[in-house]
């Protein structure tokens, strides 16, 4: 990564600004995943895909700084949503993953429909960035 | 869950505790906080002693894999209760002592107690359970803990070889009891004990009757450390003394015993039983004894005296099982060796706990166990030496203590074996006595040389690692002090455990041969008038005491000098040769080269796939129900084509990255074409981030050399890559052909009708993944944690050069 310092101001400026789209984009597919396509699997795919484009561009020391997660950590936090989602409908006597899903009216959005279905999504999504940039960034960082 | 549930996983929950109270309560040491669970659970089980000793049985039932038959029932009779007051009761005995055993500073006291308490809870669990399979869980878990407490000091290279050994030993029996157990769900339907046991007919009738039999007793011989199985338990001696005593001499190495004992109405009867128990039980009686002669070390001596007295305990249980052969139990003839099984195992308690507890005041004291250092404690440490004496007395069978007693029994059940004519018993059966007096002979033979060695004879202060030998705090004393009053209580009165501990475990381990309401006749009597017990017995004083006098002459022999087991040669190099072959095999296999990896995979699956076809004839080559292509397919295709096949001959690295990646975002587009565009979306994402991680990694990577791979090799993999696209071209072709043919009707129908309603969303690729196949997504993810740490380690973790794996 050292190499890699040529002076390309025009395209940091232009990641800036495309990076921010590219994030709504992906928080979008993965919210509208249940009834559009989308996802957590394709939303975490386009998150990576998005920060690998800044670190693409910006140096890894500023990136370290500008986003200081430990990927490893966001695996693990992922596994525990989706587990913790299937643990949480035993606790109401239902078998292991059950999930639930029902209309709210929510000021603003209008009618919504929320599922659990979303918050195991969520753990999807985390897993799919965590395992994505950790493996990336370990085969990058490396040294040899 | 019920009480007697949580009070057989109490241990477990209190192990949970312990840590913190380690933690946070520095200055108390953590044992007295363990303590206090095995004295409620001693007082709760004594309550049930009214129960069982008026012949009744509590049985309590919690649901845990109801679908596979699995129901964690707990079943408490005669048997089961006699065991659950050895753990609770010699547990609380050995805690106390372990409080002035290991002290509070430097022993890492968190780690010794949760073990500890692991140990306690799964040896309840074994004895309590009714389900073989609840049984084969708490089983294992025994051996853990037990292999965990024995590494317990794990920086000695030995505590970690006597570990490795008791567990491979252990588990190896325990996967072929798993074996047995699931023998007899194939016969009888059911992992209830007390069904199996109403249905035994289903079992004897069975082919896998003999398979079933010796698959359990593997299970049961490890554990119990018979012969040849034996060689764990010397080793396991590298564990604190505490744990000597509880475990591998009290409690779990009697799990083998419990577990004949439980089974015996299933298996009992037959020639193969008896037979393979009785002769299992006396070669190991005698080996041990001859073994334990030849030893040194005080720990070493109680090991193998342990080994040979589960042999004991082992080959009455098989002379006693004939009963059921006659089926009248009313005869003394055939119960009186299940009855001396039931009383020595409680006698064996007594006194060998208190004697490792011993052993382990004089290692304390004194810093050896060493018999050729140590003599003359017996003015230093009178206490010790006299609870030495009294249980030494014991199992030598000298009277009127408990050993004395239980030896008798055990003769007469011996001389009984020869006498019921059934099992060509008839030209064999004088060999039983026969061995078991021998075997008799040695007994009396070490005991006396561990008595004498250790407490009388010459003191010698400069052997010892200690300045001042002093006699052992009284806390220390009192466990061995409780024991060794029992052993004489046991001897002098022994009708007080009659009917209440003995006969209830003799009605558990020979159910169904007494009419409803009859006891099994019990009395215990010190004197049988002049008969061949009694000569045999007085033969053991004079034969053992001679071999003692005549020690100098045969103390020089190599028999004495040397004195490790020969079987420890057939397990060492066992050992040596599986991690050798495994090395073999490994090395041939993992050459380092990704490719050889991938090839193996491919040609493994196309391999087994092209025989599953042949072999079911599932090769269907229609063309004529297929769609035809339209020409921008066309065009997709052949762009697909030229892309894939250029990459081969490209030098030129950045060519070839941007070739795959053309060919990625084609297939891509040919899923936007079929109208997937979560398929398309997915695809697309992965190409860009390959490319992208291409990008970052690039300038790492060295130049793309001229090609001189060899002709070999290329034609290798060329015929793999074919053989890989041939196949999947096939099944899929195939596959299709099948579903319309059949007219199988697709799963898809399913998911498209009940998405909306089953599971609120109307993109079913996404239902499926999170709703309807959630938990294969839930493994799915786990999968790739796994492996990104995996990548993480590889690259973080590198060997260095020349090391290897």
């Amino acid at each position: 990564m050292k190499k890699s310092k040529p002076n390309n101001m025009m395209l940091q400026t232009a990641m800036r600004f495309i990076t921010i789209i590219v994030f709504a984009f992906s928080f979008y597919l993965f919210f509208a995943g249940h009834n559009a396509p989308g996802g957590g699997f394709i939303g975490g795919l386009m998150t990576a895909s998005a920060i690998l484009v800044l670190y693409l561009v910006f140096h890894r020391k500023e990136m370290l700084k500008a986003i200081p997660i430990n990927f490893t950590t966001v695996i693990g936090i992922g596994l525990l949503f989706a587990v913790g989602t299937g643990i949480v409908s035993m606790l109401f006597d239902f078998p292991f993953l059950t999930h639930f899903f029902d209309e709210f009216h929510i000021p603003f959005f209008g009618d919504v429909e929320l599922t659990t279905a979303l918050s195991f999504d969520l753990g999807v999504y985390l897993v799919v960035v965590g395992a994505a940039m950790s493996i990336i960034l370990v085969i990058s960082g490396d040294k040899k | 869950m019920t009480f007697l549930h949580w009070a057989t996983i109490s241990p477990f929950l209190l192990a949970i505790l312990v840590p913190f109270l380690y933690k946070y309560f520095r200055k108390i040491h953590t044992g007295w906080f363990v303590l206090i669970l095995p004295i409620v659970l001693f007082i709760y089980f004594i309550r049930y002693l009214p129960i069982t000793s008026n012949g009744g049985t509590v049985s309590k039932s919690a649901p845990w894999v109801p679908s596979l038959g699995i129901h964690f029932d707990l079943y408490v009779d005669g048997l089961s209760l006699l065991f659950a007051l050895l753990i609770t009761g010699i547990g609380m005995l050995v805690v106390l002592y372990s409080i002035y055993y290991l002290s509070d500073k430097g022993e890492k006291l968190n780690n010794f107690y949760v073990y500890l308490l692991l140990f306690m809870g799964a040896m309840l669990g074994v004895v309590l359970s009714d389900n073989l399979i609840v049984l084969y869980v708490f089983w294992e878990m025994t051996s853990i803990s037990s292999a965990l407490l024995i590494s317990y000091w794990f920086h000695r290279e030995k505590s970690i070889y006597g570990a490795q050994k008791s567990m491979f030993i252990t588990v190896f029996g325990g996967l072929s009891m798993l074996g047995g157990f699931s023998l007899i769900y194939v016969m009888t339907g059911t992992f209830s004990i007390r069904e199996i046991i109403a249905n035994v007919d289903l079992v004897t009738g069975s082919v896998y009757f003999i398979p079933a039999m010796i698959l359990v007793l593997l299970g049961a011989f490890t554990k119990s450390a018979q012969f040849p199985f034996h060689i764990w338990l010397p080793d396991a001696m590298e564990a604190p003394t505490p744990v000597s005593a509880y475990l591998h001499s009290a409690t779990m190495v009697k799990a083998g015993i419990y577990l004949v004992a439980r089974v015996t109405p299933i298996f009992g009867g037959g020639p193969e039983w008896f037979w393979i128990i009785t002769l299992a039980g006396l070669t190991t009686l005698i080996w041990g004894s001859v073994q334990a002669v030849r030893q040194k070390d005080l720990k070493a001596i109680l090991a193998f005296s342990t080994v040979s007295q589960l042999g004991m305990i082992m080959s009455l249980l098989g002379a006693g099982s004939a009963a059921y052969y006659f089926n009248d139990g009313d005869n003394l003839l055939y119960t009186t060796a299940i009855l001396a099984a039931v009383f020595h195992l409680i006698n064996h308690a007594t006194f060998k706990g208190g004697l490792f507890m011993a052993a382990g005041i004089v290692d304390h004291q004194t810093g050896t166990r060493d018999i050729r250092n140590l003599g003359g404690l017996m003015t230093f440490m009178p206490i010790t030496g006299t609870i030495s004496l009294i249980g030494l007395a014991a199992m030598a069978g000298i009277p009127p203590l408990n050993g004395f007693l239980s030896k008798e029994l055990f003769f007469t059940g011996m001389l009984n074996a020869s006498d019921y004519g059934i099992f060509n018993l008839d030209t064999w059966g004088l060999l039983l006595p026969a061995i078991a007096w021998i075997a008799s002979v040695f007994t009396f033979l070490y005991c006396t040389i561990l008595f004498f060695k250790t407490f009388r004879g010459k003191f010698q202060p400069e052997k010892l690692k200690v300045d001042k030998v002093r006699e052992a705090s009284f806390g220390m004393l009192l466990g061995p002090i409780v024991l060794i009053t029992l052993v004489v209580l046991f001897g002098l009165f022994p009708n007080i455990l009659a009917y209440n501990v003995i006969e209830p475990a003799m009605q558990a381990i020979l159910p169904g041969i007494l009419d409803a309401g009859e006891l099994f006749a019990v009395h215990i009597a010190h004197w049988h008038g002049f008969g061949t017990e009694l000569w045999m017995t007085l033969g053991v004083f004079a034969a053992g005491t001679l071999l003692y006098l005549t020690m100098n002459i045969w103390s020089q022999s190599g028999f004495y000098r040397s004195e490790r087991d020969i079987f420890n040669y057939l397990y060492d190099n066992g050992y040596d040769g599986l991690i050798k072959g495994s090395q073999l095999i490994t090395r041939a296999q993992i050459t380092g080269r990704l490719r050889d990896y991938f090839i193996y995979m491919c040609v493994f699956i196309v391999l087994l796939i092209f025989y599953t076809m042949f072999r079911y004839d599932g090769f269907a080559l229609q063309t004529s129900n297929l769609s035809p292509i339209e020409p921008h397919m066309w065009l997709v295709i052949i762009a697909f084509v030229l892309a894939i096949v250029a990459i081969p001959f490209i030098n030129n690295r950045m060519t070839a990255v941007i070739l795959a990646g053309v060919a990625g975002y084609l297939v891509a587009l040919m899923f936007a074409i079929f109208r997937a565009p979560d398929l398309a979306l997915t695809q697309l994402m992965i190409e860009t981030i390959s490319v992208i991680l291409f990008m970052l990694v690039f300038v790492h990577l060295p130049k793309l050399k001229k090609d001189d791979t060899k002709p070999s090799i290329k034609i290798t993999n060329l015929i793999v890559s074919i053989g890989v696209g041939l196949m999947i071209t096939l099944v899929s072709i195939s596959a299709f052909a099948f579903g319309s043919e059949i007219g199988f009707p697709s799963i898809k129908e399913y998911f498209i009708e009940n998405s909306k309603e089953l599971a609120g969303g109307y993109n079913i690729v996404n239902v499926i993944l999170v709703d309807f196949r959630g938990l294969d997504t839930m493994l799915e993810i786990l999968v790739l944690a796994i492996a990104a740490l995996g990548v993480i380690s590889l690259i973080k973790l590198r060997l260095k050069e020349g090391e290897d794996v």
